[in-house]
């Protein structure tokens, strides 16, 4: 015991005396989580649309004005040729383009089928849905004001009544912040311990601590409870910003969520450790481990939803750590789960991060 | 030979890497107390053998016991008796004087006023008790070897490792260096310290000279330069080196 206390007290004095690294653990990730949250956004507010008005009549100006009045909407350009508007789609100026075909009043009041037709630059897939969506919802919404009038009976055969539980607002921020406090938790983790180990066998000293009777477990202890402190010290931070910045609701047990965070990173830490015990430098750890975040990062279900990935990719994340702890962090803050609806991914965590530990244990060589 | 005399035993040690034999069937006694020289030029495979007598690198093969203990089975035994001071420097350069001393001092499991004592004894030795809080980077290449020496020896060892002690000092610093070697040794450790200054040589009780991974010649300097007709070490090191490239 007495041994890890004097690698600890030591890391402690390295890294406040480190004048870049204070800076790098305490204020970028502030800046990050100001940055990511505002930026990062799956909201389509700004759809610049073109229309093509080939009727000109009351009925297609009247539907046209629905999406000059809606706020998602900025009409970039209209007039009566398409072909102008494909123009426009070409070099980015507009997303989307409506083109309504003469004759459209007359079918709509005669009963023949009115042809609109929307013309969406689905480069991006996921936003061209989203446009697409918007843009039906404003159709339908007027093709159901116009078969009102015509034929009052047809209307609302079905009341559909619905709400959005846990982030009732469907506000993109308390849904990304969660997810970026557990980035900022998981590079400190991963990274600090980690390079940490690989420095002092780049200075050498490594060899010093080798031929001490120092047992391995003491070493990898010492190494990662300054930094498991720090990390935590970290989720502390990010947690009020979000309190205070972003007004993030935080339904559960702030001590559930350090719970679980405490947990999470023995397995981080665990994996960057035992990454630093098979590289000689600092540049293939950091290598090695950015390889290994990447593919957590994206597959973890910070961006995109976990539940629309493949069955085998959804299988793979049995051992990404950061889909647990993000599934778990969002649960907790949003839904206010407690202990009883996280204990069977706690327990795996847990289980996870004594196997990264003891591996890096067992992989740490004082005898080459 | 007795096992109560002997600091350090090797016979037949033998290192390989890949098709490369860094050390070639190294046989050699160290006595308690003694200053052993560890001779050879640079590349005959000193560091090699201070690594495996320190448990730092597993040997190919040889019986090899030091402090008692086979190097093979119980290494972590091995590193409770020595103290090893590398060729790369070692200590914290971030660190002060005293918070390296305070940092090996209780890896080694020393109580805290021991180590408080043992180290201002030592700075006080050394004069430079008013650099206790001083930042080691700050501090002159000369001064940090002399602490990194003090650092090996604070948990006062059976045998302490020097590998290559004085490589960049300037030669006042190394003659303080090697009064402090003489101090420990008079404690009772014993001292086992590479070289390529022949002239450090005549320093040591006895010495061995590697060439080419092999042990040349090995016996007290007086003898040494009796046997090879040479005025100081330099002459019987660049005659044994000349012999093996001759043949």
């Amino acid at each position: 015991m007495r041994t890890i206390f004097y690698i600890v007290q030591k890391e402690f004095l390295q890294v406040f005396r480190n004048r870049m690294m204070l800076p790098i653990i305490f204020v970028i990730p502030v800046v990050q989580l100001l940055i990511l949250s505002y930026a990062v956004t799956f909201e389509i507010k700004n759809i610049n649309l073109y229309v093509v008005d080939n009727d000109n009549t009351v009925s297609s100006r009247s539907l046209l004005e629905h999406f000059r009045s809606s706020p998602f909407y900025h009409i970039t350009g209209q007039g009566t040729n398409s072909r102008l508007g494909m123009e426009y789609l070409q070099k980015g100026k507009a997303h989307q383009m409506v083109v309504l075909l003469p004759g459209f009043e007359k079918n709509l009041v005669t009963g023949a089928p009115a042809r609109v037709q929307v013309i969406n630059d689905a480069i991006n897939g996921s936003a061209a849905a989203l446009m697409n969506a918007y843009t039906m919802s404003i159709i339908s919404d007027y093709n159901k004001t116009i078969i009102t009038r015509v034929l009052p009976a047809a209307a609302s055969p079905m009341n559909v009544c619905w709400s959005f539980w846990f982030n009732p607002e469907l506000d993109y921020k308390t849904y990304m912040v969660p997810g970026i406090l557990v980035l900022l938790v998981t590079i400190i983790g991963m990274f600090l311990a980690g390079m940490n180990v690989v420095r002092e066998k780049e200075i050498g000293t490594i060899e010093q601590i080798n031929v001490t009777p120092i047992r391995k477990y003491q070493f990898i202890a010492g190494k990662l409870i300054p930094f498991w402190i720090i990390a935590l010290f970290e989720l502390a931070i990010g947690l009020l910003a979000a309190r205070l910045i972003f007004d993030i609701p935080l339904l559960g047990n702030i001590f559930l969520i350090f719970f679980i965070a405490s947990v999470y990173l023995l397995v981080v830490m665990g994996i960057g450790l035992f990454l630093s015990t098979i590289t000689n430098t600092q540049q293939q750890s950091m290598f090695l481990a950015w390889f290994v975040l990447v593919i957590f990062i994206l597959m973890s279900g910070l961006f995109t939803p976990v539940e629309s990935m493949p069955q085998w990719a959804r299988s793979l994340n049995v051992v990404n750590p950061i889909a647990y702890f993000i599934a778990m962090i969002r649960m907790v803050m949003l839904k206010g789960s407690g202990f009883q609806h996280v204990s069977d991914k706690l327990g795996l965590l847990f289980i996870y991060g004594i196997a990264m530990l003891s591996l890096a244990v067992w992989r740490y060589r004082k005898t080459t | 030979m007795n096992n109560a005399e002997t600091a350090i035993e090797a016979k037949d040690m033998v290192k390989r890497f890949g098709s490369f034999i860094a050390n070639d069937h190294l046989t050699f006694s160290v006595y308690k107390g003694e200053i052993f020289g560890f001779l050879g030029a640079n590349g005959a495979g000193k560091t090699t053998a201070i690594r495996i007598l320190c448990g730092l690198s597993k040997p190919t093969s040889g019986e090899i016991r030091v402090a008692g203990f086979n190097v093979f089975t119980e290494t972590e035994k091995i590193k409770k008796h020595i103290g090893y001071m590398s060729q790369r420097f070692s200590l914290y350069e971030d660190l002060t004087v005293f918070e390296n001393f305070r940092f090996y001092g209780g890896i080694y499991g020393m109580s805290r006023s021991a180590i408080r004592e043992k180290t201002s004894e030592m700075l006080g030795k050394l004069g430079i008790t008013e650099l206790r809080n001083t930042i080691i980077a700050s501090l002159p290449l000369g001064i940090r070897q002399k602490l990194a020496f003090s650092v090996a020896i604070m948990h006062t060892p059976e045998i302490v490792f020097l590998d290559e002690p004085t490589g960049g000092v300037d030669p006042i610093t190394r003659r303080q260096f090697w009064t402090m070697i003489y101090e420990a040794a008079a404690s009772g450790i014993t001292v086992f310290v590479t070289t390529h200054y022949m002239d450090e040589a005549e320093y040591c009780n006895r010495v061995s000279i590697m060439v080419d991974g092999r042990i040349e010649a090995l016996d007290t300097p007086a003898k040494l330069k009796a046997r090879y007709e040479a005025a100081s070490m330099n002459d019987v090191f660049i005659k044994l080196a000349r012999n093996t490239i001759e043949k």
